[in-house]
């Protein structure tokens, strides 16, 4: 495909006419640059490139975006992305969405897309909290955070979107902080390049209603150390030092630092994100400290339109039937004179 | 065997009603699709009606597991299944006794007496035996024991269980019909021999029992073999027998060759709709995709999806359905996209009555969404129409850039008749209004002056890239813009849209009468009915009824209240409470709408109609 490109695109060629609205400060604004940077590095056409999206402040992204897009209803953005996929398969279809539009009223399309594996990506905005209607609990906020909507303290424990995601078997599930927009370009261009559904968890912080969510895992002077960022065939190692990683001990992870009780890094666990058995990813997505960022699950396998198209062909192949009349004349007919 | 009080002079009929009873397990929907398929192939009209319980296989010889096929066949147009009936077929008591009031006086019952044994008895809350009890002598009964001798004619074939020996019995009693009405089995048989391919013993064992049924009939001297039905006069063409479901399935496919789309469907299944899911995934050969989504809101928001990047998309569902539809489909409307919805209506509200046949979703398809969310509305009114309405739906989405909903119902949907077969090139052409090639100044919401639709730029075609979506937007350019001036002038315009497309259908017309003292009108499913009752009063030499049939919903047909003013008196009969009704009272004030409804889950009687209707001249 990049062959046949005549020109380079910039990010530039990707800013829509449109004022961005979100609030100063806002790591959406983070996204939004890093996918207009990443789109020229991804080798599509303008033209091919469809950003589809909910209700919610993540769902105002495409019209932001200088290429096709849908700003739908809340929820639905992966069913509307699934027909446009069918419609065209030659299209690089992207959903938009966040943790309410994605997980609770849009939960059914979420993992039924996930299940489907059709090729298009989805970048969730998670930022454990409802920001459009300002402020109340969403399906990722924690158990015991006040919102508008629970004054005393949320009492209905949250999804893990990475857990729920490889429950409906994700074959790609990436997760990334909202502050570092050129590993956030990087994961955009490696979702593209996945054949299959990918989703892309977004740590986003909400300036205004959850300010600082994330800050403890997030910040500068704390992720190396709060944080694993993983990459397929390279030892699970972190730390400002470089000197902590991850063994697993029984059936679960367990934290280890380099030269203490004689572990060398030989010790530590190799990230396999290609991997078809879930159980490792389950577990690294779950994991409370450190919190696993990056690609951590990249499994090939193959997708809707594959199998699609494969059964298309040999309908076609073994089918008398061309035209409609083919059909219509077909069977049992009779002559009335 | 044969109780015989009445004496039966041997008759050359114009039209006949049978219907075959039995428990939901007994094929009964099978027995009759087959003697009413080689009815029309052997010349005559024919209507159907199979009416049969929600459950898959209620209980055994209970009152509710009834399952029900009624087919009316004539020399002349039919176009109801009938009222009466000339001839009950009965697997068991619980059918007799829950069919038995539709029976003519005098005319016959065909019964597997078999079946009526004490359990089965009891079941029917029979406290004594129907056929013992001189409870029929108003009846001419045939009772002919089916079970044994079903089993007696397969003593000799391999490889039968006795579920596949007793399931069979069917095919006896229709053996028995055929040779009443002179119908040839070939037919049959030729159906036996693709159904049962890979298994031999089953095509030869129904064989065998539907010529042992056919020859019992012919031995038994009593039956006369004059109830002879000659072949219909129909235009002259080539025919087959279409269900309603397969006719839109079928509408749509030409549409979309027609009109050089790809057609996409999204739906989740529903009663009485999925027949036209299960068509439609049979045509990957056409092209199409046929999406079974994971419930009815994804099933219209794939299809819109696939609105958006240039195919012609369809949804099909249900009452139930179309309310949790709702949204999307004002999404539909708004970003103004060709999208066809198709309600089967069912008995409603809530789950309602789901095999049943209603018209008590007009109001919902007409204003069932959130803001002003106007939207073209159209119905079928016979099974074999549902194929140009179908395409008529398509055409007017691609050509006005709007959600069109096509509303049948479950009464045409599993009815079938002959459909004179429409060849591609009569059908007419279908426009869009796809832009091509890359203008200065384009914008997605620049206007075609005569329709209001407005432009369709098709993600993968360069210098139309867009952005839609569900918040107001400025006239043109189609970005976000929700100005109070604006929201007035786009809510106006996109009512002006749907509004004018009375320039583009066809006015409605009157049959019988143009003016006079009654004008009946309908719309939907319910023309057979209207119709045939309203020709019967007339020959009966009321010639002041008029009667109109309503298939443009919305917006009206531009001649309606013209047609309206002709007539003293109107009632407007539906299967409803008076929806329709309360449609005509808002858009012509002065007149007053005398109503006619039913909400029974059944289709009107004939005699019921003209009752009224000769009370309603008197």
């Amino acid at each position: 495909m990049e062959a046949t490109l005549e020109k380079k695109y910039t990010y530039k060629d990707f800013e829509s006419d449109q004022e961005v609205r979100w609030c100063p400060g806002c790591d959406d604004y983070v996204i939004l640059r890093s996918m207009q940077k990443a789109l020229p590095e991804m080798g599509v056409k303008k033209e091919e490139v469809v950003f589809i999206s909910g209700i919610g402040c993540s769902s105002r992204f495409p019209y932001y975006m200088n290429t096709y897009g849908m700003h739908s209803i809340h929820g639905r953005a992966p069913a509307i992305a699934t027909g446009v996929k069918l419609a065209n398969p030659n299209l690089s279809v992207w959903v938009m969405t966040g943790d309410g539009d994605a997980m609770a009223i849009g939960g059914n399309h979420f993992i039924h897309v996930l299940r489907r594996n059709i090729n298009l990506n989805i970048v969730l905005f998670n930022n454990e909290i409802y920001g459009l209607t300002k402020g109340q609990f969403s399906p990722t906020s924690t158990v015991g955070q006040k919102t508008k909507s629970s004054p005393y303290g949320n009492t209905q424990p949250p999804f893990n979107p990475g857990e729920l995601a490889l429950g409906a078997n994700a074959r790609f599930f990436g997760r990334i902080g909202g502050n570092v927009p050129k590993d956030i370009s990087q994961m955009l261009i490696e979702a593209h390049q996945f054949k299959g559904t990918s989703l892309i968890e977004v740590l986003q912080n909400c300036v205004i209603f959850n300010d600082g969510c994330y800050s403890n895992i997030t910040n500068k002077d704390v992720k190396e150390d709060k944080q694993i960022f993983l990459e397929h065939g390279k030892p699970m190692i972190f730390g400002k030092n470089r000197d902590k990683g991850l063994v697993l001990n029984k059936l679960k992870l367990e934290v280890v630092t380099i030269g203490e009780n004689g572990i060398t890094e030989e010790d530590l666990l190799v990230h396999d994100a290609k991997e078809k058995d879930p159980t490792m990813h389950q577990m690294l997505v779950r994991l409370q400290y450190p919190v696993a960022t990056g690609i951590i699950r990249s499994y090939d396998d193959v997708t809707l339109e594959e199998r699609e198209d494969e059964l298309t062909k040999q309908v076609k192949k073994n089918s008398k039937f061309t035209k409609t009349n083919d059909l219509f004349y077909s069977g049992e007919i009779y002559m009335v004179k | 065997m044969i109780t015989d009080k009445m004496e039966l002079q041997p008759e050359v009929l114009e039209a006949v009603v049978i219907r075959f009873v039995g428990d939901s397990g007994d094929g009964m929907q099978l027995t009759g699709t087959q003697f009413s398929d080689t009815s029309a192939m052997f010349g005559n009209d024919i209507a159907t009606f199979p009416n049969y319980p929600s459950e898959i296989r209620a209980p055994q010889g209970s009152l509710y597991g009834v399952s029900g096929f009624q087919v009316h066949i004539g020399s002349v147009e039919v176009s109801t299944p009938g009222d009466n009936l000339d001839l009950l077929v009965a697997m068991n008591p619980a059918g007799l006794k829950t069919n038995l009031y539709a029976l003519k006086p005098g005319h016959t019952i065909i019964v597997d007496s078999n079946a009526f044994n004490k359990k089965n008895l009891e079941k029917a809350q029979y406290q004594t035996n129907p056929l013992e009890d001189h409870s029929l002598d108003n009846y001419r009964v045939i009772q002919a024991d089916m079970t044994s001798l079903t089993k007696e004619a397969l003593k000799d074939v391999e490889g039968l269980d006795n579920k596949a020996i007793t399931r069979s019995k069917n095919m006896f009693a229709l053996g028995m019909v055929y040779w009443m009405y002179g119908r040839a089995k070939e037919h049959t048989i030729e159906f036996f021999n693709k159904k049962f391919k890979s298994s031999p013993n089953l095509i030869e064992a129904n064989t065998k029992v539907l010529n042992a049924g056919y020859y019992f009939a012919e031995t038994l001297e009593l039956i006369p073999n004059a109830y002879t039905i000659s072949p219909a006069k129909m235009p002259s063409g080539t025919y087959r027998v279409i269900m309603g479901n397969t006719a839109t399935a079928w509408g749509f496919l030409a549409a979309a060759e027609k009109s050089g789309f790809e057609l996409f469907l999204g739906s989740y299944p529903i009663t009485p709709a999925t027949d036209i899911l299960h068509e439609l995934v049979k045509h990957k050969h056409f092209g199409v995709k046929a999406f079974q989504a994971e419930d009815e809101i994804a099933g219209i928001s794939s299809a819109i999806g696939a609105a958006f990047a240039g195919d012609l998309a369809i949804t099909t569902t249900s009452g139930p359905g179309l309310a949790l539809k709702g949204e999307a489909l004002g999404l539909a409307m708004m970003i103004e996209l060709p999208l066809v919805v198709v309600n089967v209506q069912r008995g409603g509200p809530s789950t309602g009555l789901p095999t049943k046949t209603e018209q008590s979703d007009l109001l919902q398809a007409m204003y069932g969404r959130n803001g002003e969310s106007p939207v073209i509305v159209i119905a079928a009114s016979t099974p074999s129409n549902c194929f140009n309405f179908a395409y008529q739906a398509a055409k007017l989405a691609l050509e006005h850039m709007t959600p069109v909903i096509l509303l049948t119902d479950g009464y045409i949907a599993n009815g079938s008749a002959p459909w004179k077969i429409q060849s591609i090139e009569e059908l007419p052409e279908i426009k869009n209004h796809i832009s091509k090639e890359a203008v200065e100044d384009w914008h997605p919401y620049t206007r075609n002056e005569d329709t209001l639709a407005r432009n369709w730029g098709i993600p993968g075609t360069a210098g139309f890239e867009h952005r839609v979506g569900g918040l107001e937007k400025d006239n043109v350019t189609g970005n976000v813009n929700q100005a109070p001036e604006n929201h007035e002038k786009m809510t106006e315009i996109r009512a002006e849209k749907v509004k004018r497309v009375r320039n583009y259908i066809p006015d409605i017309t009157t049959e019988f009468a143009d003016s006079g003292d009654l004008l009946v009108i309908g719309w939907g499913g319910t023309y057979g009915s209207l119709h045939s009752a309203v020709k019967q009063i007339n020959q009966e030499g009321y010639k002041n009824i008029g009667f109109a049939h309503f298939n443009y919903l919305n917006p009206l047909p531009k001649n309606t209240e013209d047609l309206l003013k002709r007539f003293k008196k109107i009632v407007v009969c539906e299967l409803n409470n008076g929806q329709f009704a309360k449609v005509l009272r808002i858009n012509f004030s002065g007149i007053e709408f005398l109503q006619f409804n039913k909400i029974q889950g059944l289709p009107f009687g004939n005699n019921e109609l003209i009752d009224e209707f000769k009370k309603l001249v008197k």
